[in-house]
């Protein structure tokens, strides 16, 4: 048999159940791993806590009380909340912290059953495409320790590509999920806006950010998507109350005849040579699977930066207002009265990022301003979306790059933070849309130290189980998604 | 028209930020070169177009929910308050507010 860490949740998962490994067994395997970890992909974690729960697991395995993921690892992005572990979101803000209560996501995958490892890295309350505007050091691409592992669920990415979870959950607002994975290889899938539960999610933009699973494949994804997904409709009042879904069913459907549109817009000339043939070979797989392809367009994508970095930080600015050093968080040492303790208190808890998308959000809102930026961004956010619908009467899935290139350097688009948010061109229409999209790795680069490419499938609301489908029938014809950092000896 | 330093401050108390002065000048250039790139949305013709604060009311109409009105939460004072920077028999505890 494949080392423990190399099997997938599906794998792992029928391991546990057949008996042939144990819970408390592949639980010490994992948390070995994590200890040994030099990628920084975890921000912590609590051994005696992971083993109790895996034993609780083994034992009710062995009554056969078993749940479906029954002794499954997992680990946390750290903006869900835990009561287990602390969640800092990547700021200083909340180090420390403490929640009183689990978010609706952790609590149902602890109800499946899954073990939890603990809790992964981030940018700074998810403002971020690198991991680098994390407070706690940024985590690392296992591919390439010189080279950002993409954000903001950057550890996620990092800790299921290095083989230190089966397992991770992710957040995405902009795509937080889907180029962290394309980044470090792995596969990710963002629900449709609404599907799982906001609950506990600590908030960056509330009509934007979205749960989702990061594994090694769609199968994986399926699993786990199936186990976090469901309303919550006491809870988050932008739930979708439509009832929860099994995503492995439909897997192994076929995929001939198949509308697959390709958008222009997504192919121009900002894309990497080595992204473009890597989806052109992906094509020629489903094409020999019976999928057609159809030139579609979108024409507003680039539009979708203004349109996303005047939104969400909007929202942010309002979300993040609850940190005020009175209740919960970081508090100034010294100060001489209450507007300078929060002052000085948010300007000490917030890191640079954080603090110029607060700002940009106060602008956009303040007297004057709101009609032209906030109330026209949310105009535009409609014909975006409606241009999707239109896309969807000519095809059942979209195709596209998730990132113009391969995970860049540690430290590159520092000095300009600009070229980082043009670089979401991708994976903003989506999120703005709030549709379903996922990243599948289909190739590698052909530098020195090879990076993962990823494709990004989009597809209609409520459509998890299209997507997915295609997504298995391509990773049963291919191998991309079976890599690890390992296997090209990187890993050290 | 590009930001100016004084506004700069303006947003800053808005926000409750304190910046120092070498963090709102970054801040400034930072936030102008965006806003070159966010001008672009004016030349948009958006006129008639409902603005869409809600990416699922295009899948479902949008109903505002109301929970039954029973006790869900309990009082959990103790375990809320473990994290708050002061506390005091129970109360956060801020600077003097009134005189």
């Amino acid at each position: 048999m494949s080392e423990i860490h190399d099997l997938s949740v599906a794998q792992l998962s029928k391991a546990l159940q057949t008996k042939e490994l144990g819970a408390v067994e592949v639980a010490k395997h994992f948390l070995n791993r994590v200890e040994k970890d030099k990628l920084g992909s975890f921000l912590s974690h609590n051994p005696e806590l992971t083993l109790r729960r895996a034993l609780e697991s083994q034992e009710r395995i062995q009554q056969n009380q078993a749940r479906p993921l029954e002794g499954v690892p997992i680990a946390h992005k750290d903006v869900f909340v835990t009561k287990d572990f602390p969640s800092t979101a990547g700021s200083k803000m909340l180090e420390g912290y403490r929640s009183s209560f689990d978010a609706t996501v952790v609590d149902k995958f602890a109800q499946a059953g899954c073990v939890p490892l603990g809790k992964l890295n981030c940018d700074e309350f998810a403002m971020g495409s690198s991991n680098e505007n994390s407070a706690y050091g940024p985590a690392l691409n296992p591919w390439n320790a010189q080279a950002v592992p993409g954000g903001s669920s950057g550890g996620s990415a990092a800790a299921v590509s290095a083989r230190l979870t089966p397992a991770a959950t992710g957040t995405d607002t902009g795509g937080s999920i889907r180029q962290p994975a394309s980044f470090c290889g792995i596969t990710g899938i963002k629900p449709t806006y609404g599907r799982a539960s906001r609950y506990g999610m600590i908030a960056y933009a509330s009509s934007l950010d979205q749960a989702g699973p990061m594994a090694k494949d769609a199968l994986d994804c399926a699993l786990l998507l199936s186990a976090m997904c469901g309303p919550d409709l006491d809870r988050d009042s932008t739930s979708l109350d439509i009832v929860e879904e099994d995503y492995t069913k439909t897997l192994n459907q076929s995929i001939k005849g198949l509308k697959i549109g390709v958008p222009k817009e997504f192919f121009g000339s900002g894309l990497a040579l080595e992204v473009k043939s890597a989806l052109e070979e992906a094509q020629s797989v489903f094409k020999s699977l019976g999928a057609e392809f159809v030139p579609i367009t979108l024409p507003k994508t680039e539009l979708s930066i203004p349109v996303y970095y005047i939104i969400a930080p909007a929202e942010a600015s309002s979300n993040l207002s609850r940190f005020d050093g009175v209740r919960y968080g970081h508090r100034a040492k010294e100060y001489n009265d209450l507007m300078q303790m929060y002052k000085k208190s948010r300007a000490e808890g917030f890191g640079a990022e954080v603090k110029k998308r607060i700002m940009t959000g106060a602008y956009v809102l303040s007297h004057g301003y709101y009609d032209a930026y906030y109330l026209q961004a949310q105009k535009i956010r409609r014909l975006i979306a409606e241009d999707f619908q239109a896309a969807f009467k000519e095809c059942d899935l979209i195709m596209g790059p998730v990132a113009p290139t391969t995970a860049w350097g540690l430290g590159e688009k520092t000095a300009d933070p600009l070229s980082s948010y043009l670089a979401d061109i991708f994976t903003l229409p989506a999120s703005l849309a709030g549709l379903p999209a996922m990243s599948v790795p289909c190739g590698m680069s052909k530098a020195a130290k090879p990076l993962p490419i990823g494709m990004q499938l989009i597809g209609n609301y409520v459509q998890e189980s299209k997507l997915l489908n295609a997504a298995h029938q391509y990773q049963l014809q291919t191998q991309w998604h079976t890599m690890s950092p390992e296997m090209t000896g990187n890993l050290t | 028209m590009a930001l100016q330093p004084e506004d700069i401050r303006r947003i800053a108390h808005l926000a409750r930020l304190e910046l120092k002065e070498e963090e709102g000048t970054r801040m400034l250039a930072q936030m102008n070169s965006f806003f070159e790139i966010v001008e672009q949305i004016s030349a948009i013709n958006t006129e008639g177009i409902v603005p869409l604060a809600h990416p699922a009311e295009l899948l479902k109409e949008i109903e505002l929910r109301l929970r039954q009105d029973t006790v869900s939460e309990f009082n959990e004072r103790e375990a809320h308050q473990l994290s708050a920077p002061a506390v005091e028999n129970g109360l956060f505890l801020v600077p003097r507010v009134v005189e």
